[in-house]
């Protein structure tokens, strides 16, 4: 499968949501112990007080973020380091860290994509009062799951 | 099998306990955990530290995992110790150079605690 055509139109023809639920899904899985699986759209939207993102550059140019409350960046660093997850670093860290998991397992997954895309170390942007915009001219999908009964949404942004 | 040392090295310090904790769930008795957030602390530790094992990330700021395994081989203290990615960092050309740098294992993240016995047990003398 070439890398040379248009990344956004390749990430339509190829379907690439599922593979980056899939990415997502084993992420949680494997590292929190909890099978999660795409929302409803009739769950609530997700409270954006935590943003993790991941930057993708090379045969891939974008970014993939992980979005979601305080409260669930709480749990997640919880269900990874145990009742010892009581710092905002930490939790930082450790929805950081799920980003960066998840972004590369995504580009794992895709034929002829992992060898030339490099990730960025993961950066996370928390509190209430911030928007996030992609200069990025090309396509984005996002799929919103529920871990532990909230909302956290998975977005990846490409650079067309 | 004797305790062992290990220096564990990522930026993140959640994934730092989580490498130690799969580790102890590998059956590894751990005498020592030294950590360090990138490759360039790491060999300042291994220069006050001996270790039985280091284990490491790629992706890190200051100096990458790849380059810290091409460096850690002139470091007297780490001669011979074995060395294991844990990153996500997936692809074949990332497993060569991490090998040909002289790595003894590679583990994409993210990892079973069944993965780190797999590929750790062996180089620290102990049987699964």
């Amino acid at each position: 499968m070439t890398t040379d055509i248009c990344i956004t139109r390749r990430s339509h023809e190829e379907g690439w949501l599922p593979v980056l639920e899939l990415a997502v899904e084993e992420v949680f899985e494997i590292m929190l112990g909890c099978r999660v699986k795409p929302a409803a759209q009739s769950e609530p939207q997700v409270n954006r007080e935590f943003t993790a993102m991941v930057g993708l550059a090379g045969a891939l140019c974008g970014v993939v973020t992980v979005c979601c409350d305080a409260k669930t960046a709480g749990q997640v660093a919880k269900s990874m380091l145990g009742d010892t997850a009581d710092s905002q670093e930490q939790v930082a860290d450790a929805l950081g860290e799920i980003c960066n998991m998840i972004a590369g397992n995504f580009k794992n997954k895709l034929a002829g994509t992992d060898e030339r895309c490099l990730l960025s170390v993961p950066t996370v942007v928390s509190g209430g009062e911030y928007s996030l915009h992609s200069m990025a001219d090309g396509t984005s999908m996002e799929t919103v799951l529920l871990f532990e009964g909230a909302p956290v949404a998975v977005c990846l942004q490409l650079q067309s | 099998m004797d305790k062992i040392r290990a220096l564990i090295v990522d930026d993140s310090s959640v994934m730092r306990k989580i490498v130690e904790r799969s580790l102890r769930q590998a059956g590894i008795e751990l005498e020592k955990v030294v950590e360090a957030s990138n490759g360039a602390e790491a060999l300042a530790a291994l220069q006050s530290n001996v270790v039985d094992l280091i284990l490491c990330d790629i992706n890190m700021p200051v100096m990458d995992g790849l380059e810290f395994v091409r460096q850690v081989a002139t470091v007297e203290n780490a001669k011979g110790v074995p060395i294991v990615m844990i990153t996500t960092e997936g692809s074949e050309s990332h497993v060569v150079q991490a090998l040909s740098a002289g790595a003894r294992g590679y583990i994409r993240k993210p990892f079973t605690p069944d993965q780190v016995k797999e590929h750790v047990l062996p180089l620290v003398g102990k049987k699964s």
